[in-house]
């Protein structure tokens, strides 16, 4: 199958970026090293293209409450101009996605905007239109994936730096609150500008019309940054990858076994919502976990978790050498008594107990 | 991007260079390898007295983002290895053939070296 591209491929690819494909999209994973991007972020500013994020919009008099029945938080919560982190599960509270929900302001045609990972748009607009002609529901669901470019800039400089690029925005992007949504001009392109990102700093995310994304990304000076920086940096935050820390067949695992139950409002009524309620009451039985290798080694993806005996408990779901720490760092899943930081198990390197220690997420308090 | 590719030395397809000198030879990886691997973190090799044999695996180096296995160019009896790389991966991407080495080799047959690509070779490798 060939590869969906960002509107900005053959800028990074006359920029010398090394790219990979993620989620079906051919997207650059390394400007110039991991290292000196992922210190960009976490010291100043980078610029990240992530237009391999999807984009669904939905509209219409039931938006919020088809919104609500398919997402695991309270989306009657959001004012016009607020986003939210929710998880999207199926019947039986399996996380099929997690994702931002942006309650669009009221300049906008749309009502809602959320913001699945590469490769679940398509499977997301279908899910949301399936279920709203079950439940006789009356809106619009547009995948509006290939409309719109998304810019992560990140970092403690980021919103200075956005700030001082975008034309005067009515409401200041710098008083812009954490996970709040704002229009904001560009480089002559309007744009939707969120206080979020992933990388654990401070910054913003911008939406992007698509065909306007070059001159939006070239307003920025400063690092761009590829998918290699934003896995680290992410690791680093403790923030799960879809995918890769859950996936729905290969690792099927509910919003309490990730730790992300604070994504989950009980009070709603949502698909998946009873077998969650008795998770949250009988406790998970596994814990996503942080841990530290306390000898040389890199913990990586598909590595087996063993207590200090060598039995094995569980599977490393995502490992980096950190960059900021320069100490081995992973994260996967263990039963519960495994859980509490501070607890000695072991991470099976090429065949070789290397012992590690639980840690408190994320690795890096900012 | 060009890479360097010291005339003297010899590789393997699987960008590993050896510079040989009366019966013993040093053993590290290429200037391309260390660029496409990326920021490297650790490096894994035998210890002295150990046996290495050509083409076969000898250790493991790991980027940030990757692990890959080194096959080593000759076969023959380590004598030394770079230590400074144990606390100092980055000397692998910052002078590969230089601070960046990685073992010293008592070879056992040094005939084998004209199974390796010279550097004419290697460079229409990579290039």
């Amino acid at each position: 199958m060939e590869l969906r591209k960002p509107p900005l491929a053959t800028i990074h690819d006359a920029h010398g970026a090394k790219t990979t494909e993620f989620g079906g999209w051919e997207m650059p994973v390394e400007f110039d090293s991991i290292r000196t991007e992922h210190e960009s972020v976490r010291e100043s500013v980078g610029k990240f293209d992530v237009s391999h994020m999807g984009e669904i919009e939905v509209s219409g008099p039931d938006a919020a409450e088809l919104l609500g029945r398919l997402t695991t938080n309270d989306v009657s919560a959001l004012a016009h101009g607020s986003a939210q982190y929710a998880m999207i599960t199926d019947t039986e509270g399996t996380i099929l996605d997690d994702t931002v929900i942006y309650r669009l302001p009221e300049t906008h045609d749309a009502d809602f905007l959320f913001v699945p990972n590469a490769g679940h748009d398509e499977e997301m607009a279908e899910r949301w239109a399936t279920h709203r002609d079950e439940w006789g529901l009356d809106a619009t669901v547009e995948n509006r994936t290939e409309a719109y470019a998304m810019f992560a800039i990140q970092g403690s400089d980021a919103v200075g730096l956005v700030a001082s690029a975008a034309d005067d925005a009515g409401e200041p992007l710098a008083d812009l609150g954490r996970f709040a949504a704002t229009d904001a001009t560009v480089a002559d392109s309007d744009c939707l500008a969120a206080r979020t990102g992933y990388t654990g700093e401070d910054g913003l995310e911008l939406i992007v019309p698509w065909g306007e994304a070059e001159a939006v990304w070239d307003a920025f000076d400063c690092q761009p940054c590829g998918l290699g920086a934003r896995d680290t940096l992410r690791i680093e935050a403790g923030f799960l990858l879809s995918g890769q820390d859950f996936h729905h067949e290969e690792n099927p695992r509910n919003p309490f076994e990730a730790d992300v139950g604070f994504a989950v409002d009980l009070d709603t009524e949502f698909v998946g919502r009873d077998a969650l309620a008795h998770v949250a009451e009988a406790g998970p039985d596994e814990r996503f976990v942080g841990f530290e290798l306390e000898t040389r080694g890199v913990p990586r993806h598909g590595y087996e978790i063993t207590d200090s005996k060598g039995t094995t408990i569980g599977t490393v779901t995502s490992g980096t050498m950190s960059p900021t720490l320069s100490t081995p760092l992973g994260m996967g899943y263990v039963p519960t008594e495994y859980a509490e930081p501070g607890t000695t198990i072991a991470v099976r390197v090429r065949g070789e107990p290397k012992e590690a220690r639980t840690r408190a997420l994320p690795f890096l308090e900012r | 991007m060009s890479f360097e590719i010291p005339d003297e030395l010899r590789f393997l397809e699987s960008h590993e260079w050896t510079r040989a000198e009366d019966g013993t030879a040093r053993v590290g990886i290429s200037d391309f390898a260390q660029d496409e691997l990326g920021d490297i973190v650790f490096v894994e090799f035998p210890e002295e007295g150990d046996e290495i044999v050509h083409d076969e695996e000898f250790g493991v180096v790991e980027s940030i983002k990757a692990v890959s296995d080194l096959y080593s160019p000759v076969s023959g009896t380590v004598t030394a290895t770079n230590d400074a790389l144990l606390d100092a991966p980055e000397l692998v991407n910052d002078d590969p053939y230089g601070e960046g080495w990685m073992l010293e080799v008592d070879l056992d047959d040094p005939d084998e070296l004209d199974d390796l690509l010279d550097a004419d070779a290697y460079r229409d490798q990579i290039e």
